[in-house]
C-alpha cells in the first residue's frame, strides 16, 4: 500500500529546490504589518504591492472602533452556522446594506469568498445542469463546479465568440445553463467583455453568475463592479464577491434578483454547515462598505497609482499581462520559472513584495509577479516599486551572468 | 461525410501532437494522460480543439471513462452519428 502523501514527492521537490536559494514563495510570514502599504517581512520593511487592498481600509480608524465595538458587545465567535445559532442582527443588517447597495432584492452573506463561489455554483447546480467556465477560471470556481456535480464545459479565456459555439452545439436536456464569468481575472488583470457575454442571452438560454472578487468597490461610477461599469447588471442573474480584497475584511457575499434566491439558504450545504463570519469581520464590512459607497475618490486614487504603475514598468522595459487599459492588478511577465522566482527574492531583498505566480494556477502557464495598486500609495511608493523591479533585474543577470 | 474510425483517430494523434512533449509513439493505444505526463489544464485546452475540429459537444465529466486515444475516437464517431 502507498504512503498517502507519496503523491507529492514531486511537488515537495518543487519546492525544497526553490527555498534552498530563496526565501518560501508560499510560506512568507509577514512579521508586522504597519499600513496598508507597510509590513516587515524577514527583518525588513518592505512597501506591500501584492496585497489585493485597492482601496487600503485595513487600517481606516473608524472601521477598527467598529469592529472594536462588535467584539465587545457580541464576542469573539459565533460558534455556529448561519441556520443554526450563528445568524446575528449583524448578518442581517449587512445583508440588507449590501442588497440596497448593489441595487438587488437579495443578499446572502458567507464565511468566505471561496465559500460564497462553492455555495452559490453547488446551490445553483445539479447533475442534471451544465456549466460553463473560462478555461482561466479561479480555483473556487472549478470546485465549486466539482462539487455540484453538474456536467461542465470550459470556453476560451475571454472569448464571447468561442461560448457561443459551445452553447450552440450543447442540448441542455432537462437540464439549465449557467456561465461563470469574472469580472477581473486575477491573474493578468484583465477585465471580462461582459457586454458581448451578456448579448449572448438573446440568442441562447443560460444563466449568468458573474464573480466580482477583484472588481467589486474598483469598477463603476458606484463601485458595484465590472457589471455597473458595463451596463449590463440586469442581464447578471446572480454576482458573487469577497469582503477579503476592496473591504479589508474577510467574508463573502451573492446577490440576485431571483424571486426564488433565498431558498439557497437551505440547500447551499458550504453555506450552512460552516461557522458564520465572525461579529468582528461583519462590523468592519459594513464600515468599509460605508467607505466605497462615499468615498469614490479612492477610486480614482487607485486607478491613477495603477496606471502611474504599469506605465512606469512599460518604460523600463517589462513584458505586462496587460497593457492597452488600466487595471488596479499589474502582472509581469518572466521568461520563466526560475527567472521570476530569484527575480521575486531580489524585490523582497530590495524591500518589495508582490505576489509570484506560477503555473499551473496562471494562464498559459506563465511566470508571474503579480502586483496589486492600492489608494493608499503614494506616488512615492509606486516610483520605489518601479525604481527596485530595475534593481532587481540588474542584480538577478548579474547573477546569473 | 462519414469519416472512419482510423480517420478520426488520425485527427486526434494530430491534434494531441503538441502536448506530446516527451516525443511518445502516438496510437489508439495510447493513454492520453497516462502516457503523456499531460497535466489538466493541457486536457481542458485538448477537449476543447476536439470539440472545436469536429463541431462536437463533450463534457469534461465524461472525460472520466476516456482513457485511450481509440476511446476518444468511439466516443467522438458517436457523437458525430448523433448529430449527422
Amino acid at each position: 500500500m502507498a504512503d498517502l502523501l507519496d503523491k507529492y514527492r514531486d511537488l515537495k521537490e518543487r519546492h525544497d529546490a526553490v527555498t534552498q536559494r530563496f526565501a518560501d514563495p508560499v510560506g512568507l510570514v509577514n512579521d508586522r504589518i504597519l499600513s496598508p502599504t507597510r509590513g516587515i517581512i524577514n527583518g525588513r520593511e518592505v512597501i506591500l504591492a501584492g496585497t489585493n487592498n485597492y482601496l487600503g481600509v485595513t487600517f481606516e480608524p473608524a472601521c477598527i472602533e467598529a469592529g472594536k465595538e462588535a467584539l465587545e458587545e457580541y464576542g469573539t465567535g459565533t460558534t455556529g452556522s448561519r441556520i443554526a445559532n450563528g445568524t446575528y442582527g449583524l448578518h442581517t443588517l449587512l445583508e440588507r446594506e449590501f442588497a440596497r447597495f448593489m441595487g438587488r432584492a437579495h443578499c446572502i452573506v458567507f464565511s468566505t469568498g471561496f465559500q460564497a463561489n462553492l455555495s452559490m455554483i453547488a446551490g445553483l447546480c445539479g447533475p442534471e445542469d451544465t456549466i460553463f467556465i473560462d478555461i482561466d477560471s479561479h480555483a473556487s470556481i472549478y470546485d465549486g463546479v466539482k462539487l455540484s456535480q453538474a456536467r461542465f464545459k470550459t470556453f476560451r479565456h475571454n472569448d464571447p465568440d468561442h461560448l457561443a459555439r459551445q452553447l450552440a452545439r450543447h442540448d441542455p436536456g432537462k437540464g439549465g445553463r449557467l456561465v461563470i464569468l469574472e469580472g477581473i481575472y486575477s491573474m493578468l488583470g484583465d477585465f471580462a467583455p461582459l457586454r458581448d457575454f451578456v448579448a449572448l442571452k438573446q440568442e441562447y438560454e443560460f444563466q449568468i453568475l458573474l464573480d466580482e472578487a477583484h472588481s467589486f468597490g474598483v469598477l463603476g461610477e458606484r463601485g458595484r463592479g465590472l457589471a455597473e461599469r458595463a451596463g449590463v447588471e440586469d442581464g447578471v442573474d446572480f454576482i458573487v464577491g469577497t469582503f477579503s480584497k476592496s473591504l479589508g475584511g474577510i467574508g463573502g457575499y451573492a446577490v440576485s434578483d431571483h424571486p426564488m434566491f433565498e431558498v439557497l439558504r437551505y440547500a447551499a450545504r458550504p453555506y450552512m454547515f460552516t461557522a458564520s463570519p465572525s461579529p468582528v469581520s461583519i462590523a468592519t464590512t459594513l464600515c468599509a462598505l460605508d467607505i466605497i459607497e462615499n468615498e469614490p475618490q479612492r477610486r480614482e486614487r487607485l486607478m491613477k497609482n495603477a496606471e502611474r504603475l504599469q506605465r512606469g514598468l512599460m518604460e523600463k522595459g517589462f513584458q505586462l499581462g496587460l497593457t492597452n487599459y488600466v487595471s488596479p492588478v499589474v502582472a509581469v511577465i518572466c521568461p520563466s520559472e526560475e527567472a521570476a522566482v530569484a527575480m521575486w527574492d531580489a524585490l523582497l531583498k530590495n524591500g518589495v513584495y508582490v505576489n509570484l505566480a506560477l503555473p499551473p494556477g496562471t494562464p498559459n502557464k506563465l511566470s508571474l509577479l503579480r502586483c496589486s495598486a492600492s489608494a493608499a500609495h503614494t506616488e512615492e511608493e509606486i516610483d520605489q516599486v518601479i525604481a527596485a523591479f530595475d534593481r532587481a533585474r540588474e542584480q538577478v543577470a548579474s547573477l546569473a551572468g | 461525410m462519414s469519416a472512419t474510425h482510423e480517420d478520426i483517430e488520425a485527427t486526434i494523434v494530430r491534434l494531441l501532437e503538441p502536448y506530446n512533449k516527451d516525443g511518445v509513439p502516438l496510437a489508439g493505444d495510447t493513454r492520453i494522460s497516462a502516457d503523456l505526463n499531460i497535466d489538466s489544464a493541457d486536457v481542458l485546452n485538448f477537449v476543447m480543439e476536439v470539440e472545436d475540429e469536429f463541431d462536437i459537444d463533450i463534457s469534461v465529466n465524461e472525460l472520466a471513462d476516456i482513457h485511450t486515444v481509440a476511446d476518444l475516437a468511439n466516443l467522438v464517431a458517436e457523437r458525430l452519428e448523433a448529430s449527422a
